[in-house]
């Protein structure tokens, strides 16, 4: 992503998805293409599917990301690996923060509490863990390379053990979440359909949130190559 | 005894993008002896430690050939007597028991025989059966070479081969060096004049490193006699 | 074979080492004594659901671990053994060794939890003793897997003793969650196939867990 040329589109086309997402008029039937429908038991609240899914979603792409550039790491012996993989995490942390918040304020509004160990809000829950874990053990090695592959390692672990929660939880706990398997009853009975304007304004959300992040990640990374420059510049004098 | 070959190429080791040394080249074969110098923190606990095979080179390439037939990492062990500072005996069990824990754990049949004979040779045999934990440093150092010698290694690594010893201690492990040094590879890493001269070669890691930089000095000032006006900026 | 022997090697050594030092029975014990107290304390003559009591057994299970099995990488570490072992054998045969202990003093300390569990909480009734005694086991064995390879972890770092729980509940998180499920079914009577489920869960946890471990402990343990 070089050039000004992303940075102004990427500018424009989340304020479009911004403005349209929140803009649009939500309507029972909607006839034309400027119209959302209403999704009963969400209403207006409908909205946040704009803002929050993608926030999930890249909070669990960049685990996916980080730990295999853990696993590049571990076979190449580079740092640079490492870099990428922290730089990964880190944003990763951020999102996953954003989603977790964002998630509670509506499920304050739509469930009414903050806070119900759904099984989204618990994965979410969990996934924040495993950042909180990985930057903790980060913090307690001093070697450069002694970091990079043990926190390669924590993350790998923590990527083969998280499935496991997919098959039990289902099992504990009812789903509130809208579009979950067992959503009946306890929470509000959505029939989680879009049509097809809400779909295209949540790809393009969701399209627009991953570039801000492929970014964001870019910069990070940059950095990251310059602190490991300048350390090695330093180093032979 | 197995004839072994020990091929160091360009082995560079960085901590934290901290060069220690970089470059290293040397081969050793059965009856050769090395000695790695250097004053404290150039890195010869660590070029020691990369030979073993318990610590890996950031760049380079470390083979060990036994018999013809080069060696997995994981395999090197087994044909490596270490010594040093860094390396402890288990305090809560005897001399005695930390010897037979230690064959039991190589997958070898424990020799009381031969295990009695290195205790004796390391004059321990009468504390054989104390805890390590009553020992003194310099026992426990002596000790040590009863568990680099236990399984009869092809290459024998010695970090500061004196530490903690008195003289007849020191005259033990010399006579050990000298023993092996027929048929065994023998590697030190010392600053000791007296150990230097039981050794063939001598590899001083300060010198290769000023050696290294007059030549990467003079490579860069031959480059900037070219005409050029860049280089000012 | 010889693998096998040198594997039992490394758990027998470990094992005379525990029997003569007791760093981490002693504690351990301590551990399990002092925490049922508080909870014997606080339930006081309250009735307690089964549910709550099942899942506070695997509070005191999963917060004895973390007192107890991080001690056989941390000891080696902080002895300056973990050279000797590392020119003894390979990274496996430590690995597998260690598991091998670690598995014992779980089974060990779980069944004096239990025992305990079930004398001094008469509210705590298992009903289906084969859905229990299986959890257990089961549980056990994860447990231990999970804990081996993060105690392999946290040996390198600075500040072990925090960082153990740390980074072993979200790991565990889904272990235990199958488990305390698994004990509620025990204690409401449920029939032994009810609880396949979470039993499939727990082996192939523990599965998972033991061959990522076998590949990533090259990579922990040497420095």
């Amino acid at each position: 992503m070089k050039g000004k040329f992303w940075k102004i589109f990427l500018g424009v086309w989340l304020s479009i998805v911004i403005i349209v997402g929140m803009s649009l008029p939500m309507v029972p039937s909607p006839q034309s293409f400027f119209e959302f429908p209403i999704i009963p038991g969400l209403d207006e609240k409908a909205r946040i599917i704009f803002f929050h899914v993608p926030t999930a979603w890249i909070a669990v792409i960049a685990f996916l990301m980080s730990m295999i550039n853990g696993i590049q790491y571990l076979r190449k012996n580079d740092l640079i690996y490492d870099v990428r993989s922290s730089s990964a995490a880190g944003l990763g942390l951020v999102f996953c923060i954003l989603a977790t918040i964002t998630g509670a304020i509506w499920a304050k509004f739509n469930w009414g509490a903050y806070w119900n160990w759904d099984p989204r809000q618990t994965s979410i829950f969990v996934l924040m863990l495993i950042y909180g874990a990985y930057f903790a053990l980060r913090s307690a090695i001093d070697i450069d390379e002694k970091r990079a592959s043990l926190s390669a390692a924590y993350s790998i672990i923590a990527f083969v053990t998280v499935p496991f929660l997919v098959f039990i939880m289902p099992r504990m706990m009812t789903g509130l979440h809208p579009g979950s398997a067992s959503d009946d009853g306890a929470g509000p009975v959505v029939d989680f359909s879009m049509d097809t304007t809400m779909y295209i304004v949540f790809i393009a959300s969701l399209l627009g949130f991953t570039l801000l992040y492929l970014w964001m990640y870019e910069l990070k990374v940059r950095l990251g190559k310059i602190e490991l420059y300048y350390e090695s510049l330093r180093s032979h004098d | 005894m197995n004839s072994v070959h020990l091929q160091l190429e360009n082995v560079r080791k960085e901590f934290s993008r901290r060069i220690i040394f970089d470059k290293i080249n040397f081969e050793l074969t059965n009856g050769n002896s090395i000695a790695i110098t250097g004053i404290n923190g150039s890195g010869k606990s660590t070029l020691v430690k990369i030979i073993a095979g318990i610590l890996s080179p950031t760049r380079g390439i470390v083979t060990l050939t036994v018999n013809g037939k080069e060696m997995k990492l994981e395999q090197y062990h087994n044909y490596i007597g270490f010594v040093a500072p860094y390396i402890q005996m288990y305090d809560e069990f005897s001399a005695y028991e930390n010897l037979k824990f230690f064959a039991r754990i190589r997958g070898m049949h424990f020799d009381a025989g031969y295990a009695d004979q290195l205790l004796d040779r390391i004059v321990l045999y009468s504390r054989r059966n104390d805890a390590v934990r009553t020992y003194s440093s310099g026992m426990k150092q002596r000790l040590k070479y009863a568990f680099a010698l236990l399984h009869k290694p092809e290459i024998l690594i010695f970090d500061e081969p004196r530490a903690n010893l008195d003289r007849h201690g020191i005259a033990t492990v010399y006579s050990i060096m000298e023993e092996n040094k027929p048929e065994s590879v023998i590697i030190l890493a010392t600053n000791d004049e007296e150990d230097l001269s039981h050794v063939e070669t001598i590899i001083n890691l300060d010198e290769l490193k000023e050696q290294q930089k007059s030549e990467k000095q003079m490579r860069s000032s031959a480059r900037s006699k070219q005409p050029s006006t860049e280089v000012a900026k | 074979m010889l693998y096998i022997q040198q594997t039992a090697a490394v758990f027998i050594k470990d094992f005379k080492s525990e029997l003569r030092t007791r760093y981490a029975i002693n504690a351990l014990v301590m551990f399990v004594i002092t925490t049922l107290s508080i909870i014997l304390f606080s339930i006081g003559g309250e009735r307690v659901s089964p549910d709550v009591l099942a899942g506070m057994l695997w509070v005191v299970i999963f917060f004895s671990a973390m007192s107890g099995l991080s001690r056989s990488f941390v000891s080696e570490e902080e002895r300056g053994t973990t050279m000797t072992l590392q020119l003894l054998a390979q990274p496996a045969i430590i690995y597998f060794g260690k598991l091998v202990f670690n598995l014992v003093l779980i089974f060990s300390i779980n069944t004096l939890v239990v025992t305990l569990y079930l004398l001094l909480i008469p509210l705590f009734t298992v009903q289906t003793t084969s859905i229990f005694l299986l959890t257990l086991f089961l549980g056990s064995f994860g447990l231990a897997c999970a804990s081996t390879i993060i105690a392999a972890i946290i040996a390198k770092a600075n500040s072990k003793g925090t960082l153990y729980p740390v980074l072993s509940f979200p790991i565990l998180l889904p272990l235990l969650m199958t488990v305390m499920n698994a004990t509620k079914l025990s204690l409401d009577g449920a029939p032994l196939s009810e609880a396949a489920g979470e039993f499939r869960v727990l082996v192939s946890y523990s599965v998972v867990l033991i061959a990522v471990s076998w590949v990533l402990f090259d990579y922990v343990w040497k420095d």
